[in-house]
Parts: C-alpha cells; sequence; structure tokens
C-alpha cells in the first residue's frame, strides 16, 4: 500500500485549488485522484464567460480558469491519476485513511493517507428523482448533459427544446442551443421565482426572446421512440398542476435544471454525517467532518453559486489539512454551534471553535425564499452582534458573514450563534 | 418617443428600468435605484454589447472541440452573425488559450481567440 499525507478525491476546481494550499503550506506528498480523463472538472464544459471576477479580476470561460489552476498545480509539480476511480474511503485503526481506487493501468489499488480532503463535486438531479409522468423516450437530458454533448464532443442532442427548471445551467443551455440553431421554446419553473442569476435570464432567454414560466411544471411527456410533445401546465401554491391551464409544446429534446445534489456516497461509507439540508457533510470552521483528518470543499459539501467561492473555501481546507497532517488531531476544543433560523437555510460551517480559528472565518449560507430588505442578523446567544443590511436575498445566490476571532472570544461561555433574517 | 422595459443585471436586485428614447437618444431612465442602472440602460438601448463564446472543432488533438471567445464585446445584432462564421472552422492542434481562431468576425473588427489548451494527439 502506497502512502501519501494527502489524497484529493476530486480534480475539479475544489481538489485543484485544496492540493495548492496544501502544497504551500509545506505539504509534499500530496495525490490527486480525477475519474475524468482531464483535470478541471465541471469548468471544462462550462464555456460562457462570467468565472474569476473575484479571483483574477477578469471574466473567464471555465476552461480558463480551470487552466489557471491546473497551472498552479504543474507548477507545485502535483501528482495526479486521471481515469481514476475511488471506491472507499475507510478509516483504519492507526487513524489513517485507507483510499480504494480503480485505473486501467493499475487495476485495483489501495493508497495509504494521513489526511483526505473531499472535493467530489456534485451532480444533477435526474427525471427519476422528479417524478415526471408520462413516457420515457429518448430526447430527455440533464442540461449539464447536453452541455458536455454540444460543448465537448460536438454532438447537438436536438432541435426543438424545451427547458425544465431555471437553474444556471438550464439558462445557459437555453442560450447555447440557440446560438447552435436549435429552437428553445420555453423554459419552465417549478417556483415562483428563478433559481439562476439575474445576468442570465436576461442574457440567455431574454436577449433570445425566450419565454420563462414561472410557477409552472411539464405534466406529460409524448413519443414512444423519441420526445414529441411535452406539455407544461401552471401550478398553484401547493405546487400542484391546475387544471385548464395546460399547454402542449411539440419538441424533440426536453433538458432538466432542476438542482445539483452533493455527491457523497464515499463520505457516507467513510462515516462522514450528512447534512440533511445541504447533503454535504457537516464541517466544523476548518471544513473538517466529524471523522478526523477528513475535511470537504466545493460541491460536494455544498452547492455554490459561483467558482471563485470553491476555490477559496478549497484553500481553506487545503490549510487546515495541512496543519492537520503536521500536527496532528486538533484535539477536544471549546465548540460552538451556529444555528440557522428564520430563513436561513443552513450554514457550512456548521461548528465553530472559538480558540481555533484564525482571525477570521467566513460563514457561507443560503436563505429559503426571496427577501427584500432585509438584515442578516448575527446573534452571540442573545446578543445582537451584527445587523448587515440586504436590499435583497435570493436562495440561487450565495450569502456569507464574516465572524471575527476577537467579538467570540468575548464571550467565554458562548453557548450557541444564531443567524436569522430579520426586517431591516 | 418610445419606451422599453429591461431588467438591470448589475445586482441581483434586478430593478425593471424603463428607458425614453427620442430620436435614437435616452431622454430618461426609471425605476433604477442606483448609478449603476442609469448606466447599464442607456448601453442597453443605444449600444448593447456581449462577449459570444462558442466552440470549433479541432483536428488532431486530444479533444474533438475547443471553445472560443470575442476577444473583447461585440454588437448584439452581430451575436448570430459570429457564431454562423464559426459553424465550419477547424484548427489545427496544438491549440493555446489566446491563439486567433479567426480574425475580423462579422465584420465586427474583433477576433476569435481560442479560450482553452488542447495538446495534439
Amino acid at each position: 500500500m502506497k502512502n501519501y499525507d494527502l489524497v484529493i478525491v476530486g480534480g475539479g476546481p475544489a481538489g485543484l485549488a485544496a492540493a495548492v494550499s496544501a502544497r504551500d503550506n509545506g505539504i509534499e506528498s500530496i495525490l490527486i485522484l480525477e475519474r475524468d480523463k482531464e483535470l478541471g472538472g465541471i469548468l471544462n464544459q462550462c464555456i460562457h464567460n462570467g468565472f474569476g471576477l473575484h479571483t483574477f479580476k477578469e471574466e473567464l470561460t471555465g476552461p480558463e480558469y480551470a487552466a489557471r489552476f491546473i497551472d498552479q498545480a504543474a507548477e507545485r509539480n502535483i501528482s495526479y491519476k486521471l481515469n481514476t476511480m475511488v471506491m472507499d474511503i475507510a478509516v483504519m485503526d492507526s487513524g489513517e485513511k485507507k483510499v480504494t481506487a480503480m485505473n486501467r493501468e493499475d487495476g485495483m489499488f489501495e493508497l495509504c493517507a494521513k489526511a483526505v480532503i473531499l472535493a467530489m463535486g456534485c451532480r444533477e438531479r435526474s427525471r427519476g428523482a422528479l417524478n415526471i409522468p408520462g413516457y420515457r423516450p429518448a430526447g430527455i437530458y440533464s442540461a449539464g448533459t447536453a452541455q458536455r454533448l454540444v460543448n465537448m464532443e460536438g454532438y447537438m442532442p436536438g432541435r426543438e427544446v424545451v427547458i425544465l427548471g431555471s437553474g444556471d445551467i438550464g439558462l445557459i443551455m437555453a442560450r447555447r442551443m440557440t446560438l447552435e440553431g436549435a429552437t428553445v421554446k420555453v423554459v419552465a419553473e417549478l417556483m415562483p421565482y428563478s433559481g439562476g442569476l439575474k445576468r442570465n435570464i436576461v442574457q440567455c432567454l431574454d436577449d433570445f426572446n425566450i419565454p420563462l414560466k414561472l410557477s409552472h411544471t411539464v405534466i406529460d411527456i409524448e413519443g414512444k421512440d423519441r420526445v414529441e410533445a411535452v406539455t407544461i401546465a401552471e401550478v398553484g401554491a401547493d405546487r400542484k398542476p391546475v387544471p385548464g391551464t395546460e399547454e402542449r409544446y411539440t419538441c424533440d429534446t426536453l433538458l432538466l435544471s432542476c438542482g445539483l445534489i452533493p455527491e457523497n456516497e464515499l463520505s457516507k461509507n467513510a462515516g462522514v454525517s450528512i447534512s440533511p439540508v445541504t447533503s454535504g457533510p457537516v464541517v466544523n470552521d476548518s471544513l473538517e467532518t466529524d471523522v478526523p483528518g477528513i475535511f470537504a470543499c466545493g460541491n460536494v459539501l455544498h452547492v455554490h453559486d459561483l467558482v471563485d467561492y470553491v476555490s477559496q473555501e478549497a484553500a481553506v481546507a487545503g490549510k487546515n489539512a495541512a496543519l492537520y497532517i503536521q500536527n496532528g488531531s486538533s484535539g477536544d476544543a471549546r465548540t460552538v454551534e451556529i444555528v440557522p433560523e428564520g430563513g436561513v437555510r443552513y450554514t457550512v460551517p456548521k461548528f465553530i471553535r472559538p480558540e481555533r480559528i484564525d482571525d477570521t472565518v467566513t460563514v457561507r449560507f443560503r436563505v429559503g425564499d426571496v427577501y427584500k430588505n432585509c438584515a442578516v442578523c448575527v446573534y452571540l446567544d442573545d446578543e445582537l452582534l451584527q445587523k448587515k443590511k440586504r436590499p435583497v436575498m435570493a436562495p440561487g445566490e450565495m450569502e456569507q458573514i464574516i465572524l471575527t476571532k476577537e467579538k467570540l472570544g468575548a464571550h467565554p461561555d458562548l453557548g450557541r450563534i444564531i443567524i436569522r433574517i430579520e426586517e431591516a | 418617443m418610445s419606451t422599453r422595459e429591461l431588467t438591470c443585471i448589475n445586482c441581483p436586485l434586478g430593478c425593471a428600468l424603463t428607458v425614453t428614447t427620442e430620436n435614437g437618444s435616452v431622454t430618461s431612465v426609471t425605476g433604477n435605484t442606483c448609478p449603476r442602472g442609469d448606466a447599464y440602460a442607456r448601453k442597453e438601448v443605444t449600444n448593447p454589447t456581449r462577449i459570444v463564446t462558442s466552440t470549433v472543432r479541432v483536428a488532431g488533438g486530444v479533444c474533438p472541440m475547443v471553445n472560443v471567445k470575442t476577444a473583447t464585446d461585440i454588437p448584439k445584432d452581430k451575436i448570430f452573425a459570429c457564431t454562423a462564421s464559426l459553424k465550419n472552422v477547424i484548427v489545427q492542434a496544438p491549440v493555446a488559450i489566446g491563439d486567433v481562431i479567426l480574425t475580423n468576425v462579422a465584420d465586427t473588427g474583433v477576433d476569435i481567440i481560442a479560450a482553452r489548451n488542447i495538446a495534439a494527439k
């Protein structure tokens, strides 16, 4: 069994940034395991621009953003294996992790790692998970699958398209299919608001006069061999179709952009606790899971809207994995829970150790509804610590607050930190 | 006098803007809650531009496609002319980020450049 200090599962933006950070914090022995044939992850199929505005102060395409981090990893001679699927992560009696993986060259093999960073990303919610009635013909794709076919393989999945779900990938693909000569007839969204970024609605739908129907869903798919038509209907406040509102669209393709799910089968097998809200690991301020020495970052931890935040988060995971490898487990430290309330769905991290954090810790979260003229309030037990006014917040956009060691340190008997949306 | 309804894209607020024009020049912008909305509305009505991204085929590369983009933003009404002119372009691997794929696309004076490194097979 080969030994490494750090094994990183996934060579996308999270895995790459984590590896660079761990190396810069003194870890020599690092291996990235990537299941695709190249590094870069999902960025390689995201050919639209707008990546890296925060990190590089310019608008890059996905592959350009990925290339910056691939170059950084290459400059540091960080090792990686491509076409390699990790099958299992187990904790050994010594506390070290046994990583079982396989590829064509090595067959099945085992590695021993002092620490593991989970950076597997997420996958799209499938038709099966959505329970859409109707036939099961060819021509139904997740938006990301269509994106890969068009942008990387050079195939057009269809000519007349209906899209269910207004997540960013669906919006981006509405434009992309249109530019490649397809007709996108409608985008239907179950919720009364879009899950995508405003700029994508304007530049991907409005620019091309593609209608967005909020509070609508697909209630039937026709076609034995290939999709021939889909029927959409308006939904009421209970999200059930309203009789009499049905509209039938002839089409050959249905794209689904209905949410992303962190891919945590490996994490669960390793004994890592998963949050029912994020579907990602529960982590502390080090982005360490409840299994010592296993860290998580990127979309496997919680689904992000901007890759810039993934890179920042991954750098934190890489640094803390390095500290764990150098100093061992952080041991018992005072742990305070962050409790999300009043519209805040979750926070990452979930637990803070006031004595162990750096000067500041970034807490990221999402809200459960659209809020206008509200404020994000942070309470240390009953005492209001900060109130940040926000003109608008939406579920599609990640929010963050920053806690300081100084402020937390002033409360030695702190029981819990509460984050809540209140009226401004 | 004519009016146009726009959605501002500068921030998540997404203000509903109403732009009034007379003889092609903007006479008023309403609905915006900050100066960025005003500037956005004026540009959108008088000279809307976009960065266009697409793909072209690669011969002899490790991947069949390379993604490309306009080096700077181009007029919005040239988007389809731009993608149409990329339809039959085939580039020879290797390709490096920044390589010029096509010059002066759709008479915009803007080049199409590669946005990905593709090694030769």
